[in-house]
């Protein structure tokens, strides 16, 4: 057991997954010399060399669309994003053939393929290295989307990820890259797809979230903790698909959800889990389902004062939760 | 599954893992690329002992020998030496074939076997249009007028790779049937029936896979196929495996980005893949000259830094030839090739189109006269290898199979609508 980052534990479960199985290598742009631009690979070619450390050119449609035909010749590739602004031209690729090559071969062919991208705001990264695009991936069938916030999710996810049979787009909080620091096993372990975590327990009311706002919305839980309030966090981990089971449980039990994300708000993850709550568990609630979320604004603008704005911070969180208790 | 042994890194591979494709668990599993073709490429000169089709077996197509005779193609027959197909004259050419120059590798008999499923090939694909006409057959992408390309291909892969792989697309059924989809298989497709082999029946007609048969064509849209076919030459030589991968497309999807970011990555890392443009001059309605500013879209290659050449695709030898050379460079290590083939698109784009709107007739009466159907009968007539009565046997025998395929197809049930929640993930099913 140590403390890392949650990029030294993505760069650890590469390297282990990259060390067990020979059919995973990694393809992106700058994952070579430079060991990625948030050093995700760092040191990876001198151990595995340039044939399983991949310098692409700067072609993300090609960095998908290769990496998925060498997956369904049986190999097992990551492929970096390097930013999730940039993952647009993949989409062509990942949701229009990616996602339905088992389904149109009727299992004959498959895709084991991993993405892997930095995504989120609240770093200063402005229109175009800022975005949250979690949502487009998770409306589409075929796909699988994680989302972890802490370093042990963070490999125990990206190890599950490797080793699932079908595509896994892996999206890691940039901010979270350096900020969070946690204990992580020396051990092999995965963190099981799918999986929601209750992260800090609760009665009175719950919030569900995932990425950096996990951590937001335990401040806003410790500040609410002050004010008398017993509040219980829900980290999704897995926006699709969704654990349907952990959220329920924990909304059953309080009676109030508040939905948490920073992607923005119309169509996001919020609504899907909103709609699950009001389906299943209408009878257990004593308050609307509220959502707190980035605005419907294209992105997340560059100013500090605009960003300010833009993002569900702790104390945004915490207000919409006192309304939520009000009701 | 085959690895050079001791080429690289990656070799205990082998000993761990199985699958060359990945299929799902719990299903059958698929049978491991063995060599592309059943005997040993080294002694393919062999006469008489070559199987060049899947013999139409379902079972372990690559490991028959075919009793030792050679398979001509009809799908699920066999024209062998000493029946009744099989004439005196017919033998008395083979000996004449010297009157014939043809590229290293192909001999009479090869194009005898081109221009049989060329027949077969030419005689489904009317049926499947006129069974769309007939309300039967939803869609047809009809592949009349590039089949010699196609043909002339797949024989060059396979007589001059140890292993190959095909990246498709829609206008492909000439490639399709070479690699075995029989012509019940292939009406079942255009019946959206049970029992079609590429996806069940949940895709457009001849799309899904056949990774047994060496062959994936997913997706309808454009270009999409090109990644994939240069992912599966960087898997396989970082496997070490010998695969030469082709993958066919047509002049509009040229225009592509992904296409050209794929070729870009082959010449880069020196892939064994080979770009095979098949350019019948329009994009549905849009035509050659409203798609790009150069000549001939061979010419591209050069900026890729690879070799690109364009050759008649209606010609079967020299198409052969063309093919050859860049099977062999890929196979060699030396890196991807471009060939356009200059073919002839002679019904709409699809059936759903009408190209009376933007095609002179007589532009189409003037491209049949380059047929390739009817210019292989000609080479070989003039040869001695084909005379009147084979090629109406041949017909003859096409026909007979089209229509108990039609036949075994209408009888078919749709698929079951509960398969309809299956195979979105591995898990499930």
């Amino acid at each position: 057991m140590g403390m890392m980052t949650v990029i030294e534990a993505v760069r650890v479960a590469m390297v282990e997954e990259m060390r067990r199985d020979p059919r995973v290598f990694v393809m992106g742009e700058d994952v070579g010399k430079r060991g990625g631009v948030f050093l995700a690979t760092q040191g990876f070619v001198d151990e595995f060399g340039e044939q399983r450390v991949i310098d692409t050119p700067l072609a993300e449609a090609a960095i998908a669309g290769i990496a998925a035909g060498a997956a369904m010749k049986g190999m097992r590739p990551i492929a970096e994003i390097q930013f999730a602004d940039f993952i647009f031209p993949t989409m062509n690729q990942l949701i229009g053939e990616v996602a339905r090559v088992r389904y149109g071969t009727k299992g004959k062919v498959t895709v084991p393929m991993v993405v892997r991208s930095p995504y989120g705001g609240h770093v200063r990264g402005g229109l175009y290295h800022s975005q949250s695009v979690e949502a487009y991936f998770a409306h589409t069938p075929g796909l699988k989307v994680v989302t972890p916030a802490t370093p042990y999710d963070a490999k125990g996810l990206l190890k599950a990820a490797i080793r699932d049979d079908d595509p896994v787009i892996v999206l890691e909080h940039k901010r979270t890259y350096r900020s969070v620091r946690g204990e992580v096993p020396d051990e092999d372990y995965i963190v099981p797809i799918g999986s929601a975590e209750v992260k800090r327990e609760g009665t009175d009311a719950t919030i569900v979230t995932y990425g950096l706002t996990v951590h937001y919305s335990l401040q806003a839980a410790e500040m609410l903790a002050e004010e008398g309030a017993s509040i219980e966090v829900v980290d999704l981990r897995t926006v699709s698909p969704i654990d349907r089971e952990t959220v329920l449980a924990s909304v059953v039990k309080t009676s109030r959800a508040l939905v948490v994300h920073e992607d923005n708000i119309t169509g996001g993850i919020g609504a899907e889990v909103s709609a699950i709550i009001a389906e299943h568990a209408f009878d257990s609630l004593d308050a609307p389902v509220m959502r707190c979320a980035g605005p419907d604004i294209p992105a997340m603008p560059f100013a500090p004062t605009l960003e300010a704005a833009y993002m569900p911070t702790a104390d945004k969180i915490a207000d919409a939760m006192r309304m939520l208790l009000a009701y | 599954m085959r690895f050079s042994p001791g080429s690289n890194a990656l070799e205990n591979l082998r000993s761990k893992f199985h699958p060359v494709f990945s299929v799902e668990s719990g299903e059958s599993e698929l049978p491991e690329l063995g060599p592309a073709f059943p005997f040993d490429p080294g002694s393919q000169k062999d006469s008489g002992n070559r199987c060049l089709q899947s013999c139409g077996s379902t079972g372990s197509p690559r490991t028959e020998k075919c009793g030792g005779t050679r398979t001509l193609f009809l799908s699920g027959s066999k024209w062998v030496k000493g029946s009744a197909l099989y004439t005196p004259a017919m033998a008395q050419a083979e000996g004449a074939k010297a009157g014939l120059d043809l590229p290293d590798g192909l001999t009479g008999e090869d194009l005898l076997d081109i221009y049989g499923t060329m027949v077969l090939v030419r005689t489904l694909d009317e049926r499947v249009w006129a069974m769309n006409r007939q309300g039967k057959a939803a869609i047809v992408a009809s592949s009349q007028g590039h089949e010699g390309a196609q043909l002339a291909s797949v024989w060059a892969l396979k007589q001059h790779t140890s292993d190959y792989f095909l990246f498709t697309y829609y206008r492909d059924l000439a490639v399709l049937v070479a690699q075995g989809l029989t012509p019940t298989e292939t009406i079942l497709g255009f019946l959206a029936k049970d029992g079609e082999p590429m996806s069940g029946a949940r895709q457009f007609p001849q799309h899904g896979a056949m990774p047994e048969r060496r062959v994936i064509n997913q997706s309808n849209v454009i270009g999409t196929q090109v990644p994939h076919a240069v992912g599966w030459a960087l898997a396989s030589k970082m496997r070490g495996e010998p695969t030469v991968v082709a993958t066919f497309f047509g002049d509009g999807t040229t225009s592509q980005g992904e296409v050209h970011e794929a070729m870009n990555f082959a010449a880069v890392h020196k892939l064994p893949v080979l770009f095979l443009v098949e350019n019948n001059k329009y994009a549905i309605s849009v035509p050659i000259a409203k798609q790009m500013a150069v000549g001939d879209i061979a010419q591209r290659a050069a900026g890729y830094g690879m070799p690109g050449m364009t050759v008649d695709g209606t010609d079967i030898p020299e198409s052969y030839r063309a093919v050859t050379d860049a099977a062999k460079r890929a196979a060699n290590g030396e890196g991807p090739s471009l060939v356009e083939f200059d073919v002839e698109r002679y019904l709409p784009h699809t059936s759903d189109d009408d190209d009376s709107v933007y095609r002179d007739p007589a532009e189409i009466e003037a491209a049949k006269k380059r047929d390739p159907l009817k210019k292989l009968a000609e080479l070989l007539s003039g040869a001695g290898l084909l005379d009147d009565d084979r090629q109406q046997a041949l017909l003859a025998q096409a026909k007979a199979e089209v229509d108990a395929a039609t036949d075994a197809a209408e009888a078919a049930p749709f698929p079951d609508d509960g398969d309809v929640y299956k195979h979105v993930f591995a898990e499930g099913n």
